[in-house]
């Protein structure tokens, strides 16, 4: 039997390691690769922008008030007259640090808690499992409102707050999904082999519930985004003058008759953003599942 | 008959699990007795079997016996130390000679782990062999259960259930064990393969000097592999004997019943006696007396209202019914494969003579 499985084709896969295995399955995935092009772009401009020859995102001009895209403004300009290109390259900063912080927040809170509670049972589940229900019952942007308002106005502080308000889902996720690997033979395997606790939670469990923890991961990146503009609205994200595209949705909603390309960049950076997270996400995951050839 | 301590390696007193049954608002109402008060003398070196229908408590029974779960009354000593009182630091430690095999082989190894890395775990945890020691050892448990060292980089899925059985026997061998505990090694495997992996490990169990515990359903493989049987019923050990023993003449009814539902290859041998009716009884309400009665032929008054002990029954054998010497005495011995008529006879000769001449196939080592 061993002779039929061990055609030529394999013999050749057996020199390579798992990870590279995982790297270069992303590699051949296409959608993936096109999510890992935009996110790197986003990223790209974000950290270029002081030194991209554009103009000051904060400058005002009373002469170019909403003025459609030109060859002066090439995306537009809003309503006192800001470039906004300009606004759109910062702004990538406050928003891409927004939803990518805040969401690394919210997974290395809530996992290890959903992990911790879903694998030890008992006590410490209800107890874990009763505060998540009650922060799941308040409304998200609310909590993230009140949160950031206790902790005081900054960027710094609304991911702080975006990251706690939306850590209860990943710690439910978590635990439903550890409830179920639980039972897996080979966990009671592992702790027959003498593996510690925090061993079989990493090594055994962890892995094998993150693929949907990955999924939310990335579709939360977008709400973070506008969760952000809207602490903004409220003076507790990013503080004006400085921009970010969930404040330049904001504002743009007021004039989308007037000036629709106020909303229309903004709108389709944050589109791409997420679509880029998600694509990448769904590749990961595909990628670091042996199963998935 | 208690045995000197240096020859029993792993010994259960009255060991019980009860499971929570039906939960009510104020607590738990009922709980079932899954194995109840099991008392059971392994001896170092042997392969002891236990053996009884589904639900019995055999798989229960094996998990108790390397702590995978926890008695409820009664102890499990492992070369003399109760191992239900070890704090987890000690138990983890003493796991290194206590393994056990899974009946699953398609859920019992991590699918996110490569095989080498699976083999190799249990060494990390409890041998202090450097990186490219174990990497060592592994190509070589590899080789010893017939698997190629090249697979290591591979993973649980892209393997068949009998290739994973022996993944898993090689991951239960990496650290060195005293003790091999099967649950049910073999029955998820097809027959052919079943055969592969019990000879692979009556072979290992000599190579590595191992004490064999076998939890099984199917008695080929136990007639096959044991020395000791054990017939368990309804949480409880019926009766206790040497294999030859066992299946030459069962004492308890029970053993009898399930002797007589050995399929005999051969249409003259068929009875149509009924071996055994009802059901087994719910292990929430176990019947009073003796467990087995209403299920039993000769049952008696004395079998409903008092509960026979395990006793001795001659020999090396232990026995828990009230009326296994007239059982023994009226009814006839045990099932034998009658002889072969003579036209079967004769095919069997030619298919011998025929496959003789040709060249044996020889069929790889999966």
């Amino acid at each position: 039997m061993s002779a039929s499985i061990a055609t030529s084709e394999t013999v050749e896969e057996e020199a390579v390691r798992p990870e590279n295995r995982a790297w270069k399955k992303l590699k051949t995935n296409r959608s993936a690769l096109f999510g890992f092009v935009i996110v790197i772009f986003f990223i790209g401009i974000a950290a270029a922008a002081p030194i991209l020859p554009i103009a000051d995102p904060a400058a005002t001009s009373w002469t170019a008030v909403r003025k459609a895209p030109s060859a002066a403004h090439w995306l537009g300009t809003d309503e006192i007259g800001r470039d906004i290109l300009s606004r759109m390259i910062w702004g990538a900063q406050a928003s891409l640090l927004a939803g990518v912080v805040s969401v690394l927040i919210a997974v290395c809170v809530g996992v290890p808690f959903g992990l911790i509670s879903g694998y030890f049972g008992g006590w410490i589940d209800q107890t874990i499992s009763r505060v998540t229900d009650a922060l799941l019952a308040t409304p998200f942007l609310i909590l993230a409102i009140a949160l950031a308002a206790f902790l005081g106005p900054s960027l710094t502080n609304a991911m702080i707050a975006i990251g706690l308000s939306a850590m209860p889902i990943f710690v439910r996720l978590t635990r439903g999904q550890v409830l179920a690997v639980k039972t897996e033979d080979y966990v009671e395997g592992a702790r027959a082999v003498g593996l510690t606790h925090f061993a079989i939670m990493a090594r055994y469990i962890l892995p094998n519930v993150f693929a949907p923890v990955l999924v939310q991961a990335t579709l939360t990146v977008a709400t973070a985004i506008i969760a952000e503009a809207s602490l903004s609205f409220l003076g507790l994200g990013q503080q004006p003058p400085a921009p970010s595209w969930g404040s330049m949705l904001n504002v743009a909603k007021n004039f989308m008759t007037q000036a629709p390309w106020m909303a229309w960049w903004p709108g389709a950076a944050i589109f791409l953003v997420v679509l880029g997270f998600n694509l990448l996400g769904d590749g990961l995951r595909d990628a670091l599942d042996p199963r998935e050839s | 008959m208690s045995l000197p301590t240096a020859k029993k390696i792993i010994e259960t007193r009255a060991v019980t699990k009860r499971f929570p049954g039906k939960k009510t608002l104020f607590g738990t109402a009922s709980f079932v007795s899954a194995v109840n008060e099991v008392s059971l003398e392994i001896r170092r070196g042997e392969t002891f079997s236990i053996v009884g229908e589904s639900g019995c408590g055999k798989s229960t029974l094996a998990r108790l016996l390397v702590r995978l779960l926890h008695p409820s009354d009664g102890a499990v000593l492992y070369e003399g130390n109760d191992i239900s009182t070890l704090s987890e630091t000690d138990m983890r430690r003493l796991r290194k000679d206590l393994q056990f095999v899974f009946q699953d082989p398609f859920s019992s190894l991590n699918p996110r782990m490569t095989v080498g890395a699976l083999i190799e775990e249990p060494m990390k945890v409890h041998t202090r062999l450097t990186r490219a020691e174990r990497r060592r050892k592994v190509a070589e448990l590899l080789g010893k259960v017939g698997l190629r060292a090249a697979f290591a980089n591979r993973y649980p899925h892209e393997f068949s259930g009998g290739q994973r059985q022996r993944i898993g026997i090689a991951r239960a061998l990496a650290s060195g064990p005293k003790v091999i505990v099967g649950d049910e090694p073999v029955s998820a495997l097809d027959v052919s393969v079943q055969a592969q992996v019990i000879n692979l490990l009556e072979d290992l169990k000599a190579e590595f000097d191992l004490t064999l515990i076998l939890i099984a359903h199917d008695l080929a493989v136990i007639r096959h592999m044991s020395d000791r049987i054990a017939v368990m019923y309804l949480g409880e050990v019926v009766e206790l004997a040497g294999n030859d023993d066992l299946f030459d003449r069962p004492l308890h009814p029970y053993t009898r019943a399930l002797m007589r539902a050995i399929p005999i290859a051969s249409p003259h041998g068929r009875s149509m006696n009924a071996t055994l009716t009802g059901d087994v009884p719910s292990p929430l309400d176990p019947p009073s007396g003796c467990r087995f009665h209403p299920r039993c032929p000769h049952a008696t008054d004395l079998c409903v209202s008092e509960k026979p002990v395990l006793g001795q029954a001659g020999g090396d054998r232990t026995v828990a019914c009230h009326h296994w010497k007239e059982i023994a005495d009226t009814a006839e011995s045990a099932v034998r494969e009658p002889p072969r008529s003579d036209t079967a006879a004769k095919r069997f000769a030619l298919f011998r003579e025929r496959s003789q001449q040709q060249e044996p196939t020889t069929a790889g080592n999966i």
